[in-house]
């Protein structure tokens, strides 16, 4: 019979929630970048220059066509080889910044895509400016439209990102990892590991929801 | 003593591609099975079903892949079976899958008119008659396109049985850059093979999107 022993959990738990923390961390930098390399990616794939359209094209089918696990052994193994090295840490962001980039880049174009010409049309003829007419009329209503798949992919995102263990860039499953190396209490950690990841899932999907209500409640709640 | 990267290496990667499509099509049968017992309970009438398997669901596409693997590979020693990479991440991959398909079928099921299924009753077909010959012809037509994208995520998923030590793809490319150091060349010669596996699938998973949407609003 299997002896529980979660003794080992217990007395690591601070570690284990600075591991929690270094995640968070870790997936919010990847959030904030890789939004933003969305928003490129998607305006360049809605701007009508074709080698542009094309270059963004390769860049998101490359990504979402490979395991996230061979995107990181690319960038920390191969890059180096080719006179790119650096940490683990830096690795792992760049890595989940690239992934989480692409699937952002689809999700916002759509979004983008989802806005009625005649409302650019009509902003245009409100005479509100280029900047203006992408800020208000396009990318706000295009985000309020996709933000639910957004927020998913971003979830999704932090999960993923326990990948970056494997090259022992800092975060919980790496944490985990090491307690497990001294201790040998296998189960118990990575049970204990798997509630952590999801009630950072179950906390980062609160969140989402009362960002969603605070930018996006308009214009119902004005 | 460093091996050159040639043919014997490239075809030893390829040949490994076999245990990765083993390995899918494994956790996709399995999780098919899984998903659909989960997207009928979720869809259930019995309060209790709908519960337990939005439970299941949200447990497994709440917690990473990577920590449902560690959790049976060592599940199998807490429930005293020998530890065996090939078992562990079939079992998991199959969970996993069974989340995500009975997700994908749940709504798949619940796309289907109401009508469709009060008029099944009102014929007095049985819950088996109603689901077999009514809604799930009707929902299979609408759960095709997302079907074939999870099974990308499921064949990428794959690639993380090679961290509980199953020689699969990514393993096979582990294997080759210890012994040759060309990070860059095998790295990149797997992640091809990855997207020669996973491409057609994504594009066939858009054009049938594309037409069902078509086929909708017509």
């Amino acid at each position: 019979m299997y002896q529980f022993n979660f003794q080992p959990v217990f007395d690591s738990l601070d570690l284990l929630a600075y591991g929690a923390w270094l995640t968070v961390k870790l997936s919010l930098m990847a959030m904030v970048l890789g939004f933003g390399v969305s928003v490129l990616g998607a305006v360049g794939k809605t701007s009508g220059i074709k080698p542009l359209r094309w270059l963004i094209d390769i860049y998101v089918e490359v990504i979402r066509n490979t395991p996230f696990l061979i995107q990181i052994f690319f960038i920390y193994f191969g890059l180096p080889a080719v006179g790119l090295s650096m940490s683990p840490n830096s690795a792992a962001l760049l890595a989940l910044v690239i992934n989480v980039g692409a699937y952002g880049t689809e999700i916002i174009r759509s979004g983008i895509e989802s806005i009625p010409k005649g409302q650019i049309e009509a902003g245009r003829a409100l005479g509100l400016n280029p900047v203006q007419i992408f800020r208000y009329v396009v990318i706000r209503p295009a985000l309020r439209n996709i933000y639910p798949s957004l927020t998913s992919q971003f979830i999704y995102l932090m999960l993923t990102s326990s990948v970056v263990s494997v090259i022992s860039a800092n975060d919980l499953a790496s944490a985990g990892a090491d307690l497990n190396a001294r201790t040998f209490a296998s189960f118990e950690i990575y049970l204990t590991l798997t509630v952590i990841y999801f009630l950072l899932a179950l906390a980062f999907s609160t969140a989402f929801g009362m960002i969603r209500r605070v930018f996006f409640s308009y214009p119902a709640s004005r | 003593m460093i091996r050159e990267f040639t043919s014997t290496e490239v075809l030893f990667i390829v040949a490994a591609i076999r245990w990765t499509l083993i390995l899918s099509a494994i956790a996709f049968l399995g999780g098919a099975i899984g998903g659909l017992i989960i997207a009928l309970s979720r869809t259930s009438r019995k309060k209790s079903l709908r519960r337990i398997a939005a439970g299941f669901i949200q447990v497994f596409q709440g917690t990473p892949l990577l920590m449902q693997l560690f959790l049976v590979y060592f599940g199998l020693a807490v429930v005293g079976l020998p530890i065996n990479p090939l078992v562990a991440a079939a079992v998991a991959l199959t969970l996993h899958a069974s989340a995500y398909l009975g997700e994908i079928w749940r709504g798949a099921i619940e796309a289907v008119p109401q009508g469709q299924s009060e008029a099944s009753t009102a014929l007095a077909l049985s819950y088996r008659d109603r689901m077999q010959h009514v809604i799930l012809p009707q929902a299979l037509r609408l759960a095709i396109a997302p079907t074939v994208g999870f099974l990308v995520q499921l064949i990428k998923g794959t690639s993380l049985a090679s961290i509980i030590g199953f020689t699969e793809l990514t393993r096979a490319g582990q294997i080759i850059n210890n012994a040759t150091f060309k990070p860059f060349l095998v790295f990149g010669t797997v992640a091809a093979l990855y997207f020669i596996l996973c491409w057609p699938l994504s594009l066939l998973a858009r054009r049938m999107e594309t037409r069902m949407r078509r086929a909708i609003t017509r």
